[in-house]
């Protein structure tokens, strides 16, 4: 590690002032991705701002069809809850013990890492990401590798799913790292279907409209039948673009039949 | 019987204590007073002429001491080999220089080229980032046979080429191998490679040098597996240390899997700075230091081809392999794919005509030495491969293919120059047919194909040479080293003993089976016995622990002194009951005279020793010590058979292993949990290189996968619930234990089982697939699939 400060104020509105005040200032929540970052020396922020004492950032609540989670919350605790059980079934896949009891959701679709889970079950569920500033729609939220719509000194506090009918996410370890080398979360509230994909995109994670209107038609496995994306797929060395693809249709249909 | 038991029992392992509780004493455990901290420069391209190395910056950045570069070492000797290959026509290997730190070109990345010693490590740290390298990249050479070809970059210009040597074994029998496979009925051929493997064990590698100006002596703490042998390489041929002012210490060692019994630049590099500062300097690789430092091991390309005659029988083998020995020569790094590789091609079989091909081949890539079975399991899973693949090829039962060429009649002189001398390959093939249950192999199958998995069975034998070995022997194949082992037993007063060893446990359990080995010749509790190893300076001369030969080489030698000090102890007893040596016997602790109820405790012997009243000063000294030197008049050889079923997702390609089985001679057993342990172990780690391990280098160099969060290792969700037996024993003839070795047996076994199973279950299917390289990750079994 290089050397920074480390704050951890007890105001949210204290570390948006911090953030402002300093650009090379990085907010720090469970550190799952940051900590081994720096461990590495290839981040050297000036300081820390953490959001550990932050306490209104923590926290399940159902109200109204509509499950808000705060950004601090750990996966564990939400895959402890159950509201939106594929929601939590997914927090539960991620990582091991230790990471799903620091790690937290915010953190995780801050940095949305194309192999994350969180950023399929948000664009899978048509979440809304609440933020200091604003809220934003899942669909208008990820915009690439690593790439959000959040500005500057924006922090995430919340976010808002909808209860689905239906819903499950399926993934495909890379058997290293155990992030998905490919993961499909399938949703279906009334008529509407969303499925969303993490992992596989050099785009990061992205709607797979063919599968969604395919299951619009006939909500079952054998709708996306020989079905694979389009789009440039990631290649390296724990499988090609054409592998993945592949997968991409073979977790669709496994999440259909879970659903 | 000793309470808690002797040889055979299978008593808890009382290291684990300390290892379990966080109490262990691992080399970054230590910290000496006024420590400095190292942080190394390393190479960030594969090859490049270094032109000059600026330390100014980093020399001005707070908390640093000194910063060395490769002019530094110009005065002393670079990192050596220990074993010198003559080739097939007779000339010696090309043996480049390996300077500590890079001199005039970097040859790998992570080659060192500078070192920063600071305050702290962060300073350390700071500083080597602010040493500016001019290197002038070059083309880096990273596949073998590219390596080899005409105008291909050299990775060391002083040489005539890539090439290491090109080593022809039995060069002699090369004619006569190409005339059977001339008149064969059948020949089989396989491609493969055997990937290469990062050893990751769980603590990485700690170098502490230490020099106490008032005496003039260097100490060095580090995590080896042998550290006599770190001694005599580093103090001769590296700093000209004489061995007497010069102690190495390797306290408890987390794992080395052989990549610890190499001497590495990192520890001659401390013990030199800690005499240039006159402080203790310390460096503890990180694990990204790891993945680019500690030698790789296996990477060989081969081909090999079995000859069979119209009524299946064996007639001739032979293969052609390409080593990889990475940029420079590691220290056994030469041996690994020839006399450890070459003279296992025999395998359990009665094949007349063995030829075997080797080319050693420099890259720019991390150097690749002995892994866990060293140059054996390369040659098992070659020729358990293409034996499965004649099968195949014939229609005839994989199983009986191999029983029909067994070779059943012992001692039996293989055609590549080793003798086995004890062995019943039948009798562990039977036992695995029954422990592994294979007549309900079908209906397992139909489950299997009910859920919509594919499944399919592995079967293989397998043969290792152990016990590493006669030093006359070795010395002709060109070990620049003896491979005897030492201990000395010193027993105390009041009956207690310690005893020395030049072995040195990595995890293997020694504080628990050596004594067990000593306490039941005397007939104590093993509680009585305790073990000392690891430091030069109270232990005998000894050559460490590698290749399973911990037992059958260092056990041999405390069972030969505490032969001595059981006779001295006769002696000191038939004085003390006044009868004659030859009518005293020792059992359960207590010595008697032979047909009378005389008798005297162990404890009352041993304390004449020390307390010398009653004695007999004229005939024999005092005291109960007794030093043996043990080298063995041949290798041992264990083998075994295994088996292995899988289930394979045919929609994913993932394979996953429901079933493994081990039937295992490996001859005398001293402790059977520590063995289920090591063959577990084992199989755990050739499960790793079969379906998930593999280091990846892109063509400029560059390792692609340096980390866990792309290097694969198995996890406990990976590997199945083990059917281990070793109840087949054909006791070793040549040792006094019997003992044959088991560390490494899991690890040469497993590789081809698993292969077997994934290729069996894909031809059940209906492919006409032969093989696919390790691993044999989703992706790759899934793209076979499609093919």
């Amino acid at each position: 590690m290089y050397e920074f400060d480390i704050k951890a104020p007890s105001k949210l509105g204290k570390v948006v002032r911090k953030l402002k005040k300093d650009e090379d200032a990085v907010v720090l929540g469970g550190g799952q991705t940051l900590i081994p970052t720096l461990k590495q020396r290839l981040a050297a922020p000036s300081q820390l701002i953490s959001l550990a004492k932050i306490d209104k950032l923590k926290g399940i609540s159902s109200d109204n069809g509509v499950v808000t989670i705060g950004a601090s919350t750990v996966h564990a605790d939400v895959a402890a809850d159950g509201a939106i059980p594929a929601l939590s079934a997914l927090a539960g896949g991620i990582g091991d013990p230790s990471v799903r009891n620091r790690g937290t959701i915010g953190g995780s679709l801050a940095n949305n890492d194309p192999s994350a889970c969180y950023p399929a079950g948000a664009l899978g569920l048509g979440a809304t990401i609440v933020t200091t500033d604003r809220k934003i729609a899942a669909d208008d939220y990820f915009r690439g590798l690593f790439e959000t719509a959040l500005e500057g000194a924006e922090i995430i506090t919340a976010i808002e799913f909808p209860v689905p009918d239906k819903a499950a996410y399926v993934k495909f370890d890379q058997p290293a790292s155990r992030f998905a080398l490919v993961g499909v979360f399938v949703s279906r509230t009334g008529s509407d279907v969303r499925v969303a994909v993490t992992g596989a995109s050099e785009s990061g994670v992205f709607r797979w409209a063919e599968a969604e209107a395919a299951l619009a038609a006939n909500f079952a496995p054998e709708a996306l039948e020989g079905m694979t994306p389009s789009g440039d797929m990631i290649g390296d060395i724990h499988g090609s673009p054409e592998y993945r693809a592949h997968l991409v249709g073979v977790m669709a249909r496994r999440a259909v039949a879970a659903c | 019987m000793p309470a808690d038991g002797g040889i055979g029992a299978p008593n808890k392992r009382r290291e684990d204590i300390r290892f379990l509780t966080g109490k262990g004493n691992y080399t970054d455990d230590m910290n000496k007073r006024g420590q400095a901290y190292v942080a190394f420069a390393r190479s960030q391209v594969a090859h490049g002429t270094l032109k000059g190395v600026d330390t100014s910056a980093a020399e001005a950045m707070p908390g640093v001491v000194r910063v060395f570069t490769g002019a530094d070492f110009a005065e002393v000797g670079g990192i050596p080999c220990g074993w010198q290959i003559t080739d097939k026509h007779g000339e010696v290997m090309q043996e480049p220089a390996h300077p500590v730190l890079a001199q005039g070109k970097v040859r790998h990345v992570g080659d060192p080229y500078a070192a920063v010693v600071a305050e702290t490590l962060d300073q350390a740290r700071d500083a080597a980032e602010a040493i500016e390298a001019d290197i002038d990249e070059l083309p880096a050479v990273v596949d073998m046979k590219a390596a080899l070809l005409e105008g291909a970059p050299k990775v060391h210009d002083d040489l005539t080429s890539n090439l290491c040597y090109d080593w022809g074994f039995v060069e002699e029998n090369k004619a006569a191998v190409d005339e059977a496979f001339a008149k064969a009925a059948h020949v089989t051929t396989l491609d493969l490679v055997n990937n290469r493997l990062v050893a990751n064990p769980m603590e990485p590698r700690v170098a502490i040098g230490d020099y106490d100006s008032s005496a003039g002596d260097s100490t060095l703490y580090t995590t080896s597996q042998n550290p006599h042998v770190i001694r005599l390489l580093m103090g001769a041929f590296v700093l000209g240390i004489p061995e007497h002012k010069l102690r190495v210490v390797a306290p408890d060692v987390g794992g080395g899997f052989g990549s610890k019994i190499f001497h590495y630049a990192e520890e001659a590099f401390c013990t030199f700075a800690a005499k240039a500062i006159n402080r203790p300097v310390k460096w503890t690789s990180t694990r990204s230091e790891a993945f680019i430092t500690d030698c790789h091991g296996r990477d060989h390309v081969t081909t090999i081809q079995l000859a069979l005659d119209a009524e299946n029988n064996f007639t001739a083998l032979r293969t052609d392999t390409h080593a990889n020995m990475g940029a420079y020569l590691s220290t056994f790094a030469p041996s690994v794919p020839t006399w450890l590789h070459g003279t296992l091609m025999a395998g359990n079989y009665k094949t007349p005509l063995i030829y075997v091909n080797v080319k050693a081949v420099f890259t720019n890539t991390v150097p690749v030495d002995a892994y866990r079975g060293a140059g054996r399991p390369e040659a098992t899973y070659q020729l358990e491969r293409v034996i499965s693949k004649a099968a195949m090829e014939l229609g005839v039962d994989q199983i009986a293919l191999r029983r029909q060429n067994f070779i059943t009649e012992f001692p039996y002189a293989t055609p590549v120059a080793v003798e086995y001398d004890t062995g019943d390959y039948v009798a562990t093939m039977d036992k695995l047919e029954q422990i592994a249950d294979l007549s309900g192999f079908e209906a397992r199958l139909k489950a299997s194909k009910a859920k919509g998995k594919l499944r399919g069975l592995g079967v293989n034998c397998y043969i290792e040479a152990c016990g590493i070995a006669p030093s006359n022997l070795v010395g002709q194949l060109g070990a620049r080293a003896g491979l005897y082992e030492s201990a000395t037993v010193r027993v105390n007063a009041t009956g207690g003993l310690v005893v020395m060893t030049g072995s040195h446990s990595h995890g293997q359990g020694h504080e628990t089976a050596f004594p067990q080995v000593v306490a039941s010749m005397i007939g104590i509790d093993p509680s009585m016995v305790e073990i000392v190893h690891g430091d030069t300076a109270n232990t005998p001369m000894g050559m460490g622990t590698y290749g399973s030969r911990s037992l059958a080489v260092g056990g041999s030698a405390m069972v030969k002194a505490t032969e001595k000090i059981i006779a001295k102890a006769k002696k000191i007893a038939a004085h003390l009951m006044e009868a004659a040596d030859s009518d005293i016997e020792l059992k359960d602790g207590q010595f008697s005279v032979a047909g009378t109820d005389k008798s005297v405790a162990w404890g009352d012997v041993t304390l004449a020793a020390y307390v010398p009243h009653n004695y007999p000063l004229e005939e024999i000294e005092p005291g109960l010590e007794e030093t043996a030197f043990y080298d063995p008049a041949n290798f041992t050889y264990p083998s075994g058979a295994y088996a292995c079923e899988v289930e394979i997702d045919p929609e994913t390609g993932k394979v996953t292993i429901e079933a493994f089985a081990a039937a295992d001679d490996f001859g005398n057993i001293v402790n059977p949990m520590i063995v289920d342990g090591q063959v577990h172990g084992g199989i755990g780690q050739g499960i790793g290189q079969a379906l998930l391990e593999g280091a990846v280098y892109d063509e400029d160099g560059q390792l692609l996968n340096g980390s866990f969060m792309d290097y694969a290792m198995p996890r406990a969700d990976d590997v199945p619930f083990y059917t281990v037996d070793h109840s087949c024993q054909t006791p070793c003839t040549h040792n006094p234990l019997g003992v044959k070795g088991c560390g490494e047996a899991g690890a040469i076994g497993s590789p081809p089982a698993v292969v077997n199973a994934v290729v069996d279950a894909l031809r059940r299917n209906g492919s006409d697939i032969t093989h696919i390289d390790m691993p044999l990750t989703p992706s790759r079994v899934w793209s076979a699939m499609q093919s």
